[in-house]
């Protein structure tokens, strides 16, 4: 046999006992051939498309699954930023439009669906107003509907109308959803610098760069990195790296193999794999738990920037040379609430606010799924979002926030979200107010990073 | 690149008759045998096999079928497509 017995059998570990996925199979499907005469013909219009794109998206991925013996956790759509869709509408059809969209997701079986977004990073046009203006009761009306915000780029500075106007927006959302514990904005990302072709929820969107349809895959597998540098307890950091990278060498190449099998099957462009650890609440699928392996006593202690800088760029140059494409957010997820690592960091004592916003300036995302008491105030919410934007503005790159007030809660309770969101523990916010910021208004510029031609 | 091989594990408690009723289910699926490895580590029983699928209707077929043998003898036993394996071990 050409393959080794061994070989066959680490395999099988992989998937059994150190919970290796493929995270997200994600649909991209271009929504701009449904804009109509009037708005109820466009929903009409965008149902039919994505139902009958994505109609066999479940059952392709599910066969798949079964043929390689590689569980697909999540089967997703991503659409058209759909403030490009509203030009001239009301608020009311952007309500309509997004539950045109949870519909279609019920009904082609995706957990979620992404796109309800806008891209505002430098200004404010008539359709992203009225879905801005839409986003709280869009967002806790529907299931399935992800949306994103683009607030800042490196090319063109933060949009601080934009950045103010998203704290009273997400409060908002927290309100309408207070008996839920203000899960609307588990479905909602801003972000800095965003990508076009992001699988992973909630911040994915198909850009207007993209072919008509396409699917992008995200890989997963923090399981599989802590388990194989289990095996090497005594190896030093350089070692360490490169145990890394040649996991996620080996993960990435069989989510490669499955995705162009997938595209194959459903007739669409393969188009990238994110290379990203994107870890769950599973016993040790946890990107803090790698951490507290490498050698932390608690993620978030002095060290822990250090050794996530170190791990993502492994895991970076491990994937880069396992796939032809490669793309999406690509790095590693650090939401507080899927990450039980994180979770104990965070009651621990060891890992704060602060402490996460530095370790966003060398990981992939964000501020992700931080549960922050509900009665926190808008404008330091927006300081909060404008932080991360000029994290990810300077350093040329994707950085979000994905922040959850939850009504009634107070620093240090603990926040059940349920599923694959998890729990959280609430952290507060800075007790000193931003206000003062927010009501000036207008636009951070661009930095000297962006002139670069 | 099609490939219509694919790799049967077999793993569990080492007893009497385990490759015959493997191989009498892949029998009866016309699913011919290319490589067979067998070895017991510590007390388990360890197969792995390299088997033609080109003259079988569906994965799925087999794959319900080998579940039963599976439950019947006590055993975990996988079927996976080879590619999968090349791809993650050899460049």
């Amino acid at each position: 046999m050409n393959i080794g017995f061994n070989e066959i059998q680490e395999t099988i570990r992989m998937v059994r006992m150190e919970e290796l996925d493929i995270r997200t199979i994600t649909l991209g499907i271009n929504l701009m051939d449904c804009a109509g005469d009037t708005q109820e013909a466009m929903r009409t219009k965008v149902y039919n498309k994505i139902t009958s794109s994505a109609a066999t998206l479940t059952q392709t991925a599910e066969d798949i699954s079964q043929e390689y013996g590689i569980p697909i956790a999540n089967k997703r759509i991503s659409v058209t930023p759909c403030s490009l869709l509203l030009g001239g509408a009301t608020k009311e059809d952007a309500i309509k439009l997004a539950e045109t969209l949870d519909a279609a997701a019920r009904d082609t079986g995706v957990d979620f669906i992404g796109g309800f977004s806008a891209m505002v990073h430098k200004g404010i046009s008539s359709g992203d107003a009225i879905l801005l203006e839409a986003l709280p009761e869009a967002l806790s009306m529907t299931e399935r509907v992800c949306a994103s915000v683009s607030a800042a780029t490196t090319k063109a500075g933060i949009n601080m109308d934009a950045v103010s106007r998203l704290g009273h927006i997400i409060k908002r959302a927290a309100e309408l959803t207070a008996d839920n514990n203000g899960l609307a904005n588990a479905k909602f990302v801003v972000f800095c610098n965003p990508v076009e072709d992001n699988p992973f929820m909630a911040g994915a969107f198909h850009g207007t760069g993209e072919a008509d349809k396409v699917l992008n895959v995200g890989v997963s597998g923090p399981g599989v990195v802590l388990h194989a540098l289990k095996r090497h307890p005594d190896a030093d950091l350089g070692e360490v790296s490169d145990i890394i990278k040649r996991t996620a060498f080996k993960i990435t190449r069989a989510g490669e193999l499955m995705a162009r099998e997938a595209a194959d099957r459903l007739n669409v462009p393969f188009g990238i794999m994110d290379l990203s650890l994107a870890p769950t609440n599973a016993a040790n699928d946890s990107v803090a738990e790698i951490l507290e392996e490498i050698g932390l006593e608690r993620v978030g202690t002095h060290g822990t920037i250090a050794a996530l800088a170190m791990m993502n760029d492994a895991v970076k140059k491990g994937g880069a040379m396992a796939s032809s494409y490669v793309g999406g957010l690509s790095g590693a997820f650090i939401p507080v609430s899927e990450d039980n690592g994180m979770i104990k960091g965070v009651q621990d004592g060891a890992l704060s606010l602060d402490k996460l916003e530095g370790m966003t300036s060398v990981c992939s995302v964000g501020l992700d799924m931080i549960a922050v008491p509900g009665h926190v105030e808008a404008a330091s919410l927006s300081g909060l979002i404008a932080d991360e934007m000029a994290i990810g503005m300077i350093n040329k790159k994707t950085t979000a926030v994905r922040v959850i007030p939850v009504p009634g809660a107070n620093e240090g309770d603990m926040i059940e979200f349920g599923g694959l969101l998890g729990r959280a523990p609430v952290m507060g916010l800075n007790p000193y107010k931003s206000d003062k910021m927010m009501q000036r208004g207008g636009r951070i510029p661009a930095p000297l990073q962006s002139l670069i031609n | 690149m099609e490939s219509n091989r694919a790799v049967i594990s077999v793993v569990g408690k080492d007893q009497v008759g385990i490759i015959a009723d493997v191989t009498a289910v892949l029998k009866e699926h016309q699913i011919n045998v290319l490589d067979i490895s067998q070895t017991i580590l510590q007390d388990f029983f360890t197969m792995m096999m390299l088997v033609d699928l080109s003259r079988t209707a569906s994965m799925q077929e087999i794959e319900a079928a080998l579940e039963q043998t599976a439950a019947n003898l006590g055993l975990t036993i996988h079927i996976q497509r080879e590619d999968l394996f090349k791809h993650m071990h050899r460049i």
